[in-house]
């Protein structure tokens, strides 16, 4: 059960990544198009292709079981910008190289991908913004 | 992550915890009740096992080993292993399936096969309550160092090493699991999950799988290295087998 959650379904398969430029501790710009959706967002976070709860709290999500190996996301929506939250969730290595937590939009500098997730950033440019939109509404 | 590794080698480590310390009380209870506990079935069919004839020899593991409470006593403490005259490292399922080609003329045992469960758990069981007690010398070195850097290398599409959970986070949840020191000290365990027995291969390749990377064959080279890396961890720490895990 342990990691059949995490170990989910892939994403659809994804040609480039959308190019991004950081400022500071911010990717201040949308990676996709389209608006996010706060919705689709608390569902990825739960679900299967996010995860998010298997290591961070969010009490607002009302889920049984969730992780304490990272800080609780309440109120994250608060302490930190749409910019500052993009690049925790693109690359949090790029602030901390020792982090415990992934970098959700990052295809290089991994070793031995599993076949089916090769090549392919955990979540897609679209629910990267319906995450950050969701965690905006953590205040 | 190459001086990650040295460093975390040379630095003292606390006592080790097993992992049946960080599991809830109805597996603690459950561990510990021989009636119960569900993993004395594959024993008790190890038991059997060991001395029935196999092969082409005829030969049980009786046959040449005789009484196992006695022969098999302290054996796992000692696992994974290298023959003196060298050959290559192996594991207590390594050692038994190494048995049944060269002494008994019989095929090897597929892993997690029931019989090669039942065997392992059976020999494992025999020294149970004695302290892990792995020995790194010239022979087995470079597998105990290839283990280490499996330990500490970041892998998958999660980016995670062994230690960012085992190490660095063990007594803290994943979800719903308390994540501990990831010792192989029990193994082979009844799992609820599992709703079986399985070997520590078993259990190491879900955690690969965890973190969205490859998953080594279970009894391949680098799982064993893995494994004799993992027992120097767990050096002290009592043999449980059969353990119980959620
Ligand atoms: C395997 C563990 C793990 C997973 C899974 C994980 N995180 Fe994290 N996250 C961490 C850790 C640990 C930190 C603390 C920062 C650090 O150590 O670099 C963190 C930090 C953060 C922060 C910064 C929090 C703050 O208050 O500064 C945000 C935002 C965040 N994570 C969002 C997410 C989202 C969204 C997901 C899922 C899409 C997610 N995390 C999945 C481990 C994880
Ligand atoms: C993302 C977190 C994570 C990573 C990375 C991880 N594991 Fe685990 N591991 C777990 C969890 C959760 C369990 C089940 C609870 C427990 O027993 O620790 C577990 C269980 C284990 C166990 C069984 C312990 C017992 O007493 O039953 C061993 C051994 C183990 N892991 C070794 C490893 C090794 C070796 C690696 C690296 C190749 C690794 N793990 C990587 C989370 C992880």
């Amino acid at each position: 059960m342990l990691f059949a959650a995490m170990a989910g379904h892939a994403v659809a398969a994804t040609p480039a990544l959308v190019p991004y430029r950081i400022e500071g501790d911010a990717i201040p710009a949308s990676l996709a198009p389209d608006p996010g959706d706060p919705l689709r967002g608390r569902e990825l976070i739960s679900g299967r292709d996010g995860n998010c709860l298997l290591c961070h709290a969010v009490a607002e999500t009302g889920v049984r079981f969730m992780g304490d190996i990272a800080p609780p996301l309440s109120g994250v929506g608060a302490r930190l910008s749409e910019g500052q939250l993009r690049l925790r969730i693109v690359d949090s290595s790029r602030l901390n190289p020792e982090t415990v937590m992934p970098s959700y939009y990052k295809v290089d500098g991994l070793v031995r991908v599993a076949p089916a997730w090769r090549g392919k950033p955990v979540l897609t440019a679209q629910q990267i913004e319906d995450v950050i939109v969701y965690l905006k509404t953590l205040k | 992550m190459l001086t990650l590794s040295a460093v975390a080698a040379e630095a003292p480590r606390p006592q080790p915890k097993s992992g049946i310390e960080y599991a809830g009380g109805d597996v603690r209870a459950l561990q510990a009740d021989d009636f119960g506990n569900p993993g004395m079935l594959w024993v008790a069919r190890g038991e059997k096992l060991w001395s029935a004839p196999a092969g082409r020899s005829g030969k049980s593991c009786a046959g040449c080993h005789r009484d196992a409470p006695t022969t098999m006593k302290g054996v796992a403490t000692r696992y994974p292993r290298r023959d003196v005259g060298g050959g290559e490292l192996l594991n207590l399922e390594g050692r038994i399936n190494q048995c049944r080609e060269q002494r008994q003329g019989a095929d090897v045992l597929r892993y997690e096969s029931e019989e090669l469960l039942a065997l392992t758990a059976y020999v494992a069981h025999q020294s149970r309550g004695m302290p892990v007690n792995v020995e790194i010398n010239d022979a087995n070195r470079v597998n105990f160092e290839r283990g280490r850097d499996t330990y500490y290398r970041r892998q998958g599409q999660m980016n995670l090493a062994c230690t960012h959970c085992h190490e660095q986070n063990a007594g803290r949840k994943l979800l719903a699991d308390t994540i501990s020191e990831g010792h192989g000290n029990a193994y082979p365990v009844y799992r609820l999950e599992w709703q079986s027995a399985g070997s520590l291969h078993r259990r190491l390749r879900a955690c690969f799988f965890g973190v969205r990377a490859e998953q080594p064959a279970a009894g391949s080279a680098e799982l064993v290295d893995l494994e004799l890396y993992l027992a120097s961890r767990a050096r002290g720490l009592q043999v449980e087998t059969p353990g119980v895990r959620r």
